[in-house]
């Protein structure tokens, strides 16, 4: 069991009548080794929820475990927890910011107080892990691509070796093809070091293809908590919250409503034409 | 006439390395001929780094091509007078919408515009009054734009170009920040100045949901025009488009590789409803 | 934290003092301020009190929002209030510790606090009021004169307010990239002074870069909606006194009269 929140309640502007509510007594456990889509609209308390889980924002109320142990005690190190729950922030640009991208990547395994060697041992791994190419190594961070940066920024957290790996809409501002390396990215980093990965997004169909676990999250409160599949079959909900399921669930749903027999809980681009073909083939 | 026209339209800037010594010269328009009809809603698409922005930003006077020219409903971007005609005819909206809102309040900032062209007060309050309409925004107006969503600020810039009385209105990327409910607010606003106000739309944005309306479509590579037609035509090609980095709707994906298994399928379907219809007429074509 | 300034923060509803000319509003802090350093006795005290307190009410601004500004200079006001208690010489009242609290002390101290006080919340009206822009265009358009003697009015006029609308923005980006080095194992309160500083150049660089692209872009954006200075250039809300502004400036007077009187000419305010 990595990660458990426990009714976590946050609010921020204490005191005031300003104060907002941006998490409403939230509870999830987060096991070992899943792939996880948090999703939401803007505003839905999604990043105020990965803010939580490495310390960042401590709760209003209620209690996070992290193995057993309860992050706000007073003899667990911050420090610690944040070299095993990783968290990467939307802009890259927001924690760039060494000579080179080597030296950036490094800044993170410095922190957790390792010597030099090690420092350096891991941030090399960790380049290699996220593809960039040897050349940009010892580049200016600013000199990258969009892609790129964010290749760097994801880096500068894995060099920390965590175990949980959080990352905030990572594919923001990207183009297509950007946006589907850094996910198959994401997904071999999972398959390949069996991390906890929890990719938040505000599209459907960003996650729709990787993720064995989605959770909703609308006003600050979980909605759902299921497999893609069960959570795409509330196609209306999901619409009223100002989410859209896949745009392959909306396929589906048409060709039922015009009479067509088919099973409306595919997911994904292959299940979806052989589940066509299928029919198509009576 | 044309409201936009590049003629072998050149943009190369000089790279320099940190001690400013020249490291080499970057074509990133190359040899560029493009034409706008009055009234159309035009797309570009492209990849990031394919050169669509640095031509965006031509066709406002913002940045001058190295070499060809570039025309604004018939003003040479060169001719240095011209400039600020040229840029209440083709207004400019942003990707970042909060480093393009001036004003403090909204309609403050819907006034900008005419403030700088020297519009009279009361007309300037007409027109406030009438773009904050046109993009559904003037219960807002007294709002300070902090206090708005990403979607709802990309409409107030929209306003702010709008009551310029521009011919043209050139939107660089303005939904690549935004969430999905963000971006069909913004592209709803757009659609509905082209139908309605009949102003010009050059779109520039690499989601493939927003062109589906469009009237012409350019696909930008390399500094280069690569592909150019109907988004039903540009559609109809998913290996071309894969190649450049594009992506193509779920659906129009999904309809061809039904037809690569050998489903009989038209072309370049573009929406859920044509994609049903054609598989119904496959279907009752079989009975 | 950095949610809860409201330094230079607007409040939006609708009075009669929001209504005012910008340039009323930056007289009448002007003056308020000056009062309250005319004033000798307790008697103009109570007249600077009352003034405010009707300009608060008349206002429609919660009082809560008026206090915020206090917090912030919470702690130059204990000090100047205990630098006076303690080190004024005179006649002595008790003693602390060591320390002889004089007759005079406690009045000076009394004194200065209220004036800190009355300030902070009487400059806090004016900013409530007006909009930092409207604000602007009261000094450009009060400081029009200099324009003669080439002090570039309009564009340091335009500079302020923009600087203004960018601090929220900047200081929640502060706030973010601290979250994302934090992150990273980053702590910026550890260590000595030296080691501080240091700990400050990766929330600095991300921060600067930020705000010149931010520059860069508004430049861009002001440039393709024709900004070219203040030449040829018109107003959407022209300043223009009103009936109610010239009242204004007229209640200001009888004010100031009345400060005079009773804070330094009639005897009856020597209680201290």
């Amino acid at each position: 069991m990595a990660l458990i929140l426990d009714h976590v309640t946050y609010e921020y502007g204490n005191g005031t009548e300003l104060t907002v509510r941006a998490l409403n007594d939230v509870s999830l456990v987060i096991p070992d080794g899943q792939f996880i889509g948090l999703i939401g609209h803007t505003g839905s308390g999604k990043s105020t929820l990965v803010q939580h889980l490495n310390g960042l924002l401590t709760p209003t109320s209620g209690h996070i475990y992290y193995n057993g142990e309860d992050i706000h005690d007073r003899d667990f190190s911050k420090k610690k927890l944040r070299g095993r729950v990783g968290l990467v922030f939307q802009y890259p640009e927001h924690q760039l910011f060494e000579t080179d991208v080597f030296t950036d990547v490094c800044f993170g395994p410095k922190n957790l107080g390792l010597d030099k060697k090690e420092v350096q041992l891991r941030a090399f791994q960790a380049l290699k892990q996220v593809g960039l190419p040897d050349d940009c190594f010892y580049q200016p961070p600013f000199d990258l691509s969009g892609g790129q940066k964010r290749r760097a920024a994801i880096a500068g957290v894995l060099a920390m070796k965590p175990e949980v790996l959080v990352l905030d809409e990572p594919t923001a501002g990207l183009d297509p093809k950007g946006r589907d390396e850094i996910l198959d990215l994401v997904s071999s980093l999972r398959d390949e070091n069996g991390m906890t990965v929890i990719l938040v997004s505000h599209s459907m169909d960003d996650v729709a293809e990787y993720v064995d676990r989605i959770v909703v999250m609308d006003r600050g409160g979980v909605c759902f908590d299921d497999t893609p599949k069960e959570v795409f079959s509330h196609k209306e909900e999901l619409e009223g919250m100002g989410l859209s399921a896949p745009q392959v669930t909306d396929i589906m749903h048409a060709l039922k409503k015009a009479g067509w027999s088919v099973d409306t809980t595919v997911t994904t681009l292959e299940e979806t034409k052989r589940e066509i073909l299928k029919r198509l083939a009576r | 006439m044309k409201i936009v026209k590049t003629k072998d339209l050149v943009f190369e800037y000089i790279r320099r390395d940190e001690e400013g010594n020249v490291e080499g010269i970057t074509t990133a328009l190359d040899h560029v001929d493009l034409e706008v009809n009055p009234g159309d809603f035009i797309a570009i698409l492209g990849h990031n780094g394919s050169g669509k922005s640095t031509l965006a930003k031509h066709f406002n006077a913002i940045l001058m091509p190295t070499e060809g020219t570039v025309r604004v409903d018939g003003m040479d971007t060169g001719e240095q007078e011209k400039v600020w005609d040229i840029r209440q005819r083709a207004g400019m909206v942003f990707q970042n919408p909060d480093n393009q809102i001036i004003g403090q309040v909204v309609e403050e900032d819907v006034g900008f515009g005419p403030e700088n062209m020297g519009v009279p007060t009361k007309e300037i309050w007409e027109r406030v009054e009438e773009s904050l309409r046109a993009v559904g925004m003037y219960e807002y107006r007294k709002y300070a734009p902090n206090k708005l969503s990403g979607g709802q600020k990309q409409r107030v810039s929209i306003a702010g170009v709008l009551a310029m009385h521009p011919k043209c209105i050139v939107l660089d990327e303005p939904t690549a920040m935004l969430d999905p409910g963000g971006r069909r607010e913004v592209i709803r606003a757009v659609r509905a100045l082209n139908d309605v106000e009949k102003v010009t739309v050059i779109l520039i944005t690499h989601y493939m949901e927003e062109i589906i309306h469009a009237d012409k479509v350019f696909v930008m590579d390399g500094g280069k025009i690569a592909m150019q037609g109907t988004p039903r035509e540009i559609f109809s090609r998913v290996e071309k488009l894969k190649e450049l980095r594009l992506d193509v709707p779920k659906v129009t994906l999904l309809a061809h590789e039904l037809k690569k298994e050998g489903v009989p399928l038209p072309d370049g379907i573009l929406t859920v409803k044509e994609f049903v219809e054609a598989l119904d007429r496959l279907r009752s074509g079989r009975r | 934290m950095i949610r809860d300034i409201t330094l230079g923060q607007y409040y939006q509803t609708d009075s009669i003092v929001h209504r005012l000319d910008p340039r009323v509003k930056i007289a009448a802090t002007l003056i308020f301020i000056c009062s309250l350093f005319v004033v000798e006795q307790a008697a103009g005290y109570v007249v600077a009190v009352l003034f405010l307190a009707a300009a608060i009410k008349l206002s429609h601004v919660p009082f809560r929002f008026m206090i915020r500004g206090m917090r912030a200079i919470l702690f130059l006001l204990l000090i100047t209030f205990f630098f006076n208690l303690f080190l004024t010489p005179g006649e002595a009242a008790f003693q602390v510790w060591k320390l002889t609290v004089t007759k005079e002390g406690i009045a000076l101290a009394v004194k200065m606090a209220v004036r800190l006080s009355l300030l902070i919340v009487g400059s806090s009206v004016m900013t409530l009021t007006t909009t930092p822009n409207n604000l602007t265009d009261g000094l450009e358009k009060m400081l029009r004169p200099l324009q003669k003697c080439k002090v570039p009015v309009h564009e340091v006029a335009m500079m302020m307010s923009i600087a203004l609308r960018f601090i929220p923005i900047l200081l929640e980006e502060t706030d973010k990239i601290m979250k994302a080095q934090m992150a990273r194992g980053a702590s910026f309160d550890e260590g000595n002074l030296i080691q501080k500083a240091k700990s400050m150049v990766p929330l600095l660089v991300p921060l600067f870069i930020s705000a010149f692209r931010r520059a860069n872009d508004l430049a861009m954006a002001m440039e393709a909606r024709c900004y070219r200075g203040g030449e040829g250039r018109t107003k959407m809300k022209p300043l223009q006194y009103k009936g109610r502004d010239y009242a204004a400036y007229l209640i200001l007077a009888v004010y100031l009269a009345l400060c005079i009187v009773a804070g330094r000419i009639v005897p009856w305010g020597s209680i201290l």
